[in-house]
């Protein structure tokens, strides 16, 4: 994996950083500064390359999937056989294989091949690509794809997302890809070097609003020509792909841009948190895409798609915040102080309550939103609902996270410092998932 | 999956919503500022209920609807504990105070409902039943109450004093909490249903409160009370293993309703306020929290406590009617829905600035009446305690 130059300096040089040669030369000013200017530059990077697309089955007309067949409609609190035996299998491995690789992931900011192709083996993206086109999909299950989320989150928010990146990519084009896109880009999903590919929807400033976009769309005769910058795109150096929001006669929609286009540049960017998804920034200057690159016709649906994306970061946070919870009881029951375990004090305890009610409310709040979705029902306020409660209180369940463990809490020996980090991004998040 | 109530359900809702529209909501004030006056107006409201329950088979609004109910069909059921939430919810929307005082709708039906034999439940039926539980010196820790129950032959002599009895004397049965033995403890606490009437028991005071003021909050004492054996509530003999269980499951089944009244008053002051910020205020769902006007994110974040607070009240119920154990989804119910419910109408007053504190308008009514909800059928503290021990895996010894 030499396709990484951002990735490979900062190794160099934190290794450099931290070699105690450095502090006997004296070279740490000189080496501090080198490292100040490569951050400013940008390391400025071509994308991944990217493969040649080809048709092998060409449709005619897009292909859509339709919910699963409902029972009647009342309120109902239970799963599918089906999605319980999908969740044990995902919970399993995030238990067993993702949260033992959190730690290094997050140092490293990486998804390693290793664990992408034990990911490949769960084959979620059979289930997000068509039978027509080589996948095991015949409906669209929003409310699986939340169970996932959770799952694979409880094991580590920023592998999830690097895990699920594609997927949501895939998901959006079964959605509202037209036949030709769907021809030319889904199968490719399911080759053995499969495509991955990212959600590219926030820009760097403060306020950010998914729907005033400053990245530009322009028509032109052959095409389109874009123009703008992304910030915290997943698998930035790795993706072959990006789905690109943009502003298109003042309104938002989404263009499918190779990341060998000209005019495409990619940094790694790593943030506090999420950070082994990879993310980076994404420049485009005067890209030219034809024009195919417009996702979807008029049924597209910014709106949903943005709240598709809300309801994905919903699903992170309940994992993560489960995480959070199941890691504190043991610690606060077998944590002595004061001649007592510290559970047994009412002001620790009831700090455990809270978690465990908020827990369950976000819980709720978002099945609720990807319920309505699913069975093609309005769910707008449901979402940005769901969005509000999550985003107040997962961060508020990190950082209690962290102080029920106290000092302990705060250095790396245990996980609540990661989940902290990663929390704060259920309130930052644009885009990125597609349920 | 689905979280969205069934048709029948949301007919019931709108039900009861209108009859709050109608009939609540134009005595409101009056009863408010006529405390311990009877709003005889409910009459007519209770015996509109009788008929619909009698009809509906159990989709009412009282509290007596928490029963189980065995429903032959198979599957995942919503059935009479949601439609009590549901219809409880409607009702507060018009006047909590209100529901409180509805004839035959008292707690004591829901205890009575919960663990009254087949012979009880007949002679019961129909009567308004009152709970008696609160001591002078014995609130939260309920299974301290020091009224003595000795028994006399086929009779039991009751002493003691209650206090805080809603309906306490408007009702035709109290259900009261007394001790066999004081010194073994929880197991030997039981529940007798005392008539009005019967010598020996009196109602000594009315109590003056912040809100909830068309309901009446009796103090009562017993004093060489006979009840005859048979209005026993449950097992009469004391079963150390059994402990508290059989007065405490009550409490399962009642919290969800406590939740949902505070669902349906936190429902008033949130809607009457976005009525009143119409002009200041775009909800449109979109826009970011952080952009719109400090005044509308205020109203998304108490909007999406109150769904919070609406969808955990239903999930316990939902799991009451499917026969899940729910003691840990009833409580945190009930704390979420509690301090929702309080924090949203004391912040839609703040909202509405001179408008929402005045009497002009309901605002500050249900800011005062919602300060209960978080006080009784087990306060925030209680539940957080129900909630953490269960979580942790901790007895009361361990946490208390």
């Amino acid at each position: 994996m030499s396709r990484d130059p951002i990735g490979l300096a900062m190794a160099t040089m934190s290794r450099i950083a931290s070699s105690s040669l450095v502090e006997r030369m004296g070279l740490r000013p000189t080496i501090e500064k080198l490292t100040y200017q490569g951050t400013k530059s940008g390391f400025q990077a071509l994308g991944a390359a990217s493969r040649q697309f080809k048709s092998v089955t060409q449709l005619l007309r897009p292909e859509r999937l339709e919910a699963p067949s409902q029972p009647k409609s009342q309120f109902d609190l239970t799963i599918s056989e089906e999605q319980q035996m999908m969740r044990d299998s995902v919970r399993a491995f995030a238990t067993e294989v993702l949260r033992p690789a959190a730690s290094q992931s997050d140092v490293d900011c990486n998804l390693s091949p290793e664990l992408l192709a034990q990911a490949n083996e769960l084959g979620l993206a059979y289930f997000a690509v068509p039978e027509n086109l080589g996948g095991a999909a015949t409906e669209r299950s929003p409310v699986t794809s939340m169970l996932i989320a959770e799952d694979l989150a409880y094991g580590d928010m920023g592998l999830a997302v690097a895990i699920l990146s594609s997927i949501g990519v895939a998901n959006a084009l079964t959605q509202w890809g037209t036949a030709a896109q769907q021809s030319r880009y889904l199968p490719a999903f399911l080759e053995e070097n499969t495509l991955q590919a990212a959600i590219a929807v926030n820009e760097k400033r403060p306020l950010f609003n998914a729907n005033e976009l400053a990245t530009v769309a322009v028509e032109q005769a052959d095409g389109y020509q874009l123009d703008g910058a992304k910030t915290m795109v997943p698998l930035i150096d790795k993706a072959e792909l990006f789905l690109v929001a943009a502003s298109l006669n003042g309104k938002p929609r989404l263009f499918l841009v190779e990341s060998g286009t000209e005019g495409v540049s990619i940094a790694r960017k790593p943030n506090m948190g999420v950070r082994a998804a990879g993310m980076g920034d994404l420049a485009l200057a005067q890209v030219r895409v034809g024009k195919d690159a417009l996702l979807g016709d008029d049924d597209f649906d910014y709106e949903a798609f943005i709240n598709m994306a809300r309801l994905g970061w919903c699903s992170l946070a309940l994992g993560t915040a489960q995480a959070v919870l199941d890691y504190a009881i043991p610690y606060c029951n077998e944590r002595i102080a004061f001649g007592e375990p510290i559970s047994h004090r009412q002001s620790v305890a009831f700090m455990i309550a809270n978690i465990g009610i908020e827990l369950n409310a976000m819980r709720l709040m978002t099945q609720r939103a990807v319920a309505l979705a699913e069975r093609g029902k309005p769910f707008a306020r449901e979402a940005y609902l769901a969005r509000v409660i999550c985003a107040d209180k997962a961060m508020e369940i990190g950082t209690n996270g962290v102080q029920l463990l106290g000092g302990h809490g705060f250095t790396k020996e245990h996980p609540v410092e990661l989940w902290y980090r990663d929390l704060r991004a259920i309130a930052v998040m644009n885009g990125g998932l597609h349920l | 999956m689905y979280l969205e109530l069934p048709k029948k359900l949301k007919v019931l809702g709108d039900m009861a919503t209108n009859l709050s529209v109608e009939m609540l909501r134009p005595i409101s004030r009056k009863y408010d500022l006529a405390e311990h006056e009877y709003p005889k107006e409910l009459d007519l409201v209770a015996s509109m209920l009788d008929g619909m329950n009698d009809g509906e088979g159990g989709a009412g609004v009282g509290a007596d609807q928490s029963k189980q109910k065995k429903d032959e069909n198979a599957g995942v059921r919503n059935g009479a504990n949601m439609a009590a939430c549901v219809g409880i919810q409607g009702f507060c929307w018009g006047d909590v105070g209100l529901l409180l005082t509805l004839p035959r709708q008292g707690l004591g039906n829901a205890a009575i409902g919960a663990v009254a034999n087949a012979e009880q439940s007949k002679r019961f039926q129909g009567k308004w039943a009152a709970m008696a539980i609160t001591e002078p010196g014995t609130g939260s820790d309920s299974a301290n109450i020091s009224t003595t129950a000795k028994q006399d032959g086929d009779y039991y002599v009751l002493n003691g004093e209650k206090i805080y009895v809603t309906a306490g004397s408007r009702a035709d049965i109290i259900v009261v909490w007394a001790t066999l033995d004081k010194s073994i403890g929880r197991a030997a606490i039981k529940s007798f249903a005392v008539e009005r009437g019967t010598p020996g028991m009196e109602v000594t005071r009315l109590e003056h409160k912040l809100g909830i003021k068309a309901s009446d909050t009796a103090a009562i004492s017993f004093t060489d009370c006979r009840v005859h054996k048979s209005n026993l509530l449950g097992n009469p003999e004391i079963d150390t293993k059994k402990g508290f269980g059989g007065v405490m499951q009550t409490f399962d089944n009642t919290r969800p309703l406590v939740a949902a009244m505070a669902v349906g008053v936190a429902k008033a002051a949130l809607d009457r306020t976005k009525e009143l910020l119409q002009e200041h205020t775009l909800l449109d769902y979109s826009a970011p929290i952080n952009s719109v006007s400090s005044a509308a994110a205020e109203i998304y974040r108490m909007e999406a406590d109150w769904e919070a607070a609406r969808l955990l009240t239903l999930q316990a119920a939902w799991m009451a009617d499917n026969g899940k154990p729910n003691s840990m989804e009833a409580s945190m119910a009930k704390a979420k829905a509690g301090r929702s419910c309080n924090a949203i109408t004391l912040k839609c007053v703040e909202l509405c600035a001179g408008l929402g504190y005045g009497e002009d308008e309901l605002l500050e009514k249900w800011c005062r009446d919602s300060k209960i909800l978080d006080i009784f059928e087990g306060t925030q503290q209680i539940q957080q305690l129900i909630v953490a021990r269960r979580l942790l895996n901790l007895s009361s010894a361990e946490l208390k």
